[in-house]
């Protein structure tokens, strides 16, 4: 029981943090003068925007999570699990880029939801760890 | 070059959350207090596919910086995970984990409200 109480508090941590690097991430890239993908020089001057590090910094934490959630469950149960972070990433683009979300795109949204709520109710992990936690 | 930035997300993404996946189950749990943070930092150092699946992140992150810098958050991140059957079916096949009708069945219906979502 514990288990899965910790479980689910790495996965709520992993989505925010995730969540909220991404958007500051698109703010910070949106802004650049250069295109990155024409000029890959580019995404080292881009690292002094403070949304682009901020964002870095917010998904290299969320790397870090999802490494130990992955010592938790299994890859099959957290993938579909954190898709509930394209939901969450339609929102805040909606909410703080003004992008268009449509009804046909919140339909989608409920089918994530219910995806993911078929996948919470499955076991958390089906292999054992080989080695004891150090 | 939309298009070109998720294939190459995608296909860095896979390999690097296979690669993750395997040596994690090896290390065993972890926690994310201070010290459990020092701890999966080192990790990475000195573990070879531990850092195998850091490189390939790294072109994966990069890749999505460049699409997110082009493309609307609410299509760029949807259509990242355009990774997720084939992380499933291979994570099935590789790390021997299983895939129950229920779990497999929610798992197609977020890809079906993905895909959805990037159009």
């Amino acid at each position: 029981m514990l288990q899965a109480g910790r479980t689910y508090l790495f996965l709520a941590l992993f989505l925010g943090l995730r969540a909220f690097g991404n958007l500051s991430l698109a703010i910070g890239t949106k802004r650049l003068p250069e295109n990155l993908s024409a000029h890959p020089m580019g995404f080292l001057s881009s690292m002094i925007d403070p949304y682009v590090a901020g964002g870095i910094l917010m998904l290299i934490v969320a790397l870090l999570v999802r490494m130990a959630l992955l010592s938790l469950a299994d890859l099959s149960f957290v993938l579909p699990m954190t898709a509930v972070g394209y939901v969450i990433a339609a929102a805040l683009g909606r909410v703080f880029l003004n992008e268009p979300v449509t009804a046909w795109r919140w339909l989608a949204v409920g089918l994530i939801f219910a995806g993911a709520a078929m996948v919470g109710s499955t076991p958390r992990s089906t292999t054992a760890p080989a080695e004891k936690p150090r | 070059m939309t298009w070109l930035l998720v294939a190459i997300t995608v296909v860095a993404t896979v390999l690097s959350d296979l690669l993750q996946s395997y040596e994690m189950k090896r290390v065993g749990e972890q926690s994310v207090d201070a010290r459990g943070m020092a701890r999966l930092a080192v990790m990475i150092v000195r573990r070879r596919y531990l850092l195998l699946s850091v490189v390939c992140l790294a072109f994966s992150f990069f890749a999505f910086m460049a699409l997110v810098q082009i493309a609307p958050l609410s299509f760029a991140v949807p259509a990242s995970a355009a990774s997720f059957i084939l992380e499933t079916v291979l994570a099935k096949l590789l790390l021997h984990e299983k895939i129950g009708t229920r779990r497999a069945a929610g798992a197609f219906l977020v890809l079906c409200g993905v895909v959805m979502l990037g159009r």
